[in-house]
């Protein structure tokens, strides 16, 4: 391994920098120490010297003893993202009084929430579209008095089930979505509990299996009964397994352990990996019977109960500009433009600031956009290190194609996908087979945005399906 | 609001691995030096002014395209320059100038604009090019009668000509040492056979050529080769003769690893190098042609797509 390098203190940690650079060889090694506690190196991920063999994507790994994560103060104000659109009338009004955990529903149909992550006055609720056209209610709550908690959830968890669970817990660190054990139509027979993050650079489930073994334990064991799934297995590197005996031990769960190689941990990929059971395109893991839940999500539902809280604080992991990342704990709704200021991130104009990994998170326009219980990471990207995309069209060198773990002749579609055709795509070539890791666009020589337009088909589909259903519903009524 | 800072927003992924066609295209002409550069030593001014009005005349004829066509102009990816380079190598030396320009206009106009540009062509531009010269000048690839005036220190004759007309005893005095370094009569850069193996070797260690296409075309040159030699030694020449001399190594290394003319499944790549050495020799030993290499790419060209078909299954289907 190269040593030279340089050890930098930065931000009162000692950190060791070392790389090189030949005109076509572009690796970056870099190892952090943060608190004690080291970060293994990341190989920036450029095209090799070797063109021959693939290139490798290892997932963020963690070694060393726990550390404690920097703590985000409670912000002055904080945005929930109810998921459904918004309507005139809700329950909620602007200056109702909130307590900390106290579960909102705003429309009398639907049984969609959100659950307070601090005490304070509501402030505004109104429409906020999301990514691909999705459109939420954004409730803003303003922070104002003694911290107080509320007391439902409380008088509820002396009894656990699964509809409480849904009924309290979604809105938790993790997001616990109970609806694919409820389904009785599409029974579950295994849970696969998640310790590893599904994109790169990230580490927050790994550090909560490493950091809270206990939550996860009693999770585990109250989803076990509570669900009656026998078969519970709990995923993660290899590196974290001599660590991590103690989790799920007593509730006799399976550990196993999955190659650090993105896109390993991609619910399809695992479901072949580790269970050998191949998804029939179109179809998702749960009807399969097998259903994903991130280990920090069975932790919210283990501490929930035992607490008899419902757990606000999330867990997530910001990766600066320079690839160097923290790990920080934050109430559920925070600005990420706080935590930009505790952690000294200077955003300039033409930045990319990424709610979630590097090859499946999404942009988003404002550092007001808030923590979402399913927010894992965020990342920054300086200007100068936004790739662009051209309009290219592809050039058939197939690199796409060798690299697409699910098989599909990626050149071929995107072709089709180029032209619209997205019929022809889902037909011949094979769209609904995508697991969405986004390795062709990050090969792709002429730039061009592959995976965008994978991801576009899948999109247009949905709404002509959509549209052709409600059609057929208004000519039945 | 109006005050805040504006960021980029877009779809994932946000990383890119720095890959680019002119990354290519840079790799592919470096790779083709060695040969070129021997061809130039051994033909002189003449040999080089051919290479450079190829390489100036592909790009001055995509420019032109670019503009008619009102396209963004395309000269940055490189592609032209290789598709000129490639052109000059297959030239000889003594090709007279409007030849060299009417031969890149073929290549870059017929052979790759009008079916889209880049990533859009059908055959390799460069195979294009050279048929349709072959089949409307013939003498200026009879290599004997264009380099009659230079008297280089090996023997002046074209080896597959001579060995379409005389068989192997015309051929006897010709070692594969010779051929291997370069002292035959052909093309400026396709007599150099070390220097493109060497070339070819760079471009499949890089990642840039795949290593099944290369390889199964000489395998099916040198197989079919063999079977023809073994049954009549004094017509047919050995496997190492057939793949040393005329456009082989550069067709199995540039021209039939073209991206956009070739498979990228690994089946259907074996399948079209296989094709294309056995065409090859089918074209020199049953062909009125001395050199099958051309069309033989165009053949194959041809049937890629169907190739392309073998397609491994992908996830869940």
């Amino acid at each position: 391994m190269l040593e030279t390098g340089c050890w930098k203190l930065d931000a009162g940690n000692w950190k060791l920098e070392t790389g090189f650079k030949l005109p076509s060889l572009h690796f970056k090694f870099q190892s952090t120490t943060f608190n004690g506690f080291e970060w293994t190196l990341f190989i920036m991920v450029k095209r090799s010297f070797f063109g021959l063999a693939k290139p490798q994507f290892r997932y963020e790994s963690l070694n060393g003893k726990p550390f404690e994560p920097e703590k985000i103060s409670t912000p002055d104000r904080v945005t929930l993202f109810l998921k459904r659109p918004f309507a005139p009338n809700p329950l909620v009004r602007t200056g109702d009084k909130v307590k900390t955990g106290q579960k909102l529903s705003f429309y009398e149909d639907g049984d969609e929430y959100v659950i307070s992550s601090v005490t304070g006055t509501v402030s505004s609720i109104s429409p906020y579209m999301g990514d691909f056209g999705k459109s939420y209610t954004a409730v803003s709550i303003d922070v104002a008095g003694e911290e107080e908690t509320d007391e439902q959830f409380g008088t509820a968890a002396e009894e656990p089930t699964l509809e409480k669970i849904k009924a309290f817990l979604d809105f938790t660190p993790g997001a616990p979505r109970m609806d694919a054990l409820l389904d009785a139509d599409k029974p579950i027979k295994t849970i696969v509990v998640c310790g590893i993050d599904r994109d790169l650079l990230i580490a927050t489930n790994q550090y909560v299996v490493k950091s809270r073994v206990e939550a996860i334990n009693n999770g585990i064991s109250l989803l076990k009964k509570l669900s009656g799934v026998a078969h519970i297995m709990i995923a993660m590197p290899r590196a974290l397994m001599k660590e991590a005996g103690s989790i799920g031990g007593a509730a006799g769960v399976e550990l196993r352990a999955i190659d650090a190689g993105y896109p390993a941990s991609l619910p399809k990929m695992m479901m072949k990996e580790l269970l050998g059971k191949v998804v029939p395109e179109g179809k998702t893991c749960e009807d399969m019977g097998v259903c994903f839940l991130n280990a920090e999500a069975v932790a919210s539902v283990g501490s929930a109960f035992k607490n008899r809280k419902i757990p606000v604080t999330k867990t997530l992991t910001l990766i600066k500009k320079d690839m160097t990342k923290v790990l920080v704990e934050t109430r559920i709704g925070t600005p990420i433009g706080d935590i930009f200021n505790t952690c000294d991130v200077s955003l300039d104009q033409g930045d990319r600031i990424i709610i979630g990994g590097p090859m499946t998170g999404s942009a988003v326009y404002s550092d007001d956009y808030p923590v979402q219980p399913d927010t894992d990471a965020i990342m920054v990207q300086a200007n100068e290190d936004v790739s662009p995309v051209s309009d290219y069209p592809c050039i058939n060198c197939g690199e796409c194609v060798r690299i697409c773990p699910a098989k599909i002749q990626v050149s071929m579609l995107v072709r089709f996908c180029e032209a619209g055709e997205y019929e022809d795509a889902a037909d011949l070539y094979d769209l609904y087979s995508c697991i969405e890791c986004g390795l062709c666009s990050f090969v792709c020589v002429s730039g061009m945005p592959v995976f965008q337009y994978i991801r576009l088909a899948k999109y247009e589909l949905d709404r002509v399906r959509i549209a052709e259903a409600e059609e057929e519903a208004t000519e039945n009524a | 609001m109006l005050n805040q800072k504006k960021f980029i927003v877009s779809h994932a992924p946000f990383c890119h691995d720095g890959s680019r066609i002119s990354e290519r295209s840079y790799h592919t002409m470096f790779a083709a030096l060695p040969a070129i550069i021997l061809g130039i030593c051994q033909y002189g001014a003449p040999a080089m002014g051919v290479v450079a009005l190829a390489i100036s005349s592909a790009m001055l004829w995509e420019l032109a395209f670019n503009r008619v066509a009102k396209q963004p102009v395309s000269i940055g990816d490189g592609n032209a320059a290789v598709i000129g380079l490639l052109f000059g190598m297959l030239m000889p030396a003594t090709m007279p100038w409007w030849g060299v320009v009417i031969g890149t206009m073929l290549a870059i106009v017929v052979g790759k604009q009008i079916f889209g540009g880049i990533g859009g062509n059908p055959f390799s531009p460069v195979a294009v090019a050279i048929a349709i010269m072959m089949l409307s000048w013939k003498g200026f690839f009879d290599f004997d009668e264009m380099l009659c005036s230079y008297e280089l220190d090996f023997a002046m004759i074209y080896p597959l000509t001579a060995l379409k007309n005389f068989g192997t005893d015309a051929i006897s005095a010709i070692s594969t040492g010779d051929l291997l370094m370069g002292r035959q009569v052909g093309g400026i850069g396709s007599t150099f056979g070390l220097g493109l193996i060497i070339g070819g070797l760079y471009l499949i260690i890089r990642g840039f050529i795949r290593w099944e296409i290369s390889v199964s075309f000489l395998v099916g040159v040198f197989v079919t080769a063999l079977l023809f030699n073994i049954s009549d030694s004094a017509k047919y020449a050995g496997p190492v003769f057939h793949i040393f001399t005329g456009y082989t190594l550069v067709g199995a290394f540039f021209l039939a690893t073209d991206d956009s003319s070739s498979p990228v499944n690994c089946i259907p790549m074996f399948l079209y190098g296989l094709l294309g050495g056995v065409m090859t020799v089918l074209i020199r030993n049953l062909g009125v042609y001395a050199d099958g290499v051309i069309f033989a790419i165009l053949v194959i060209n041809l049937v890629n797509p169907i190739f392309d078909k073998i397609r491994p299954k992908a996830l869940g289907k």
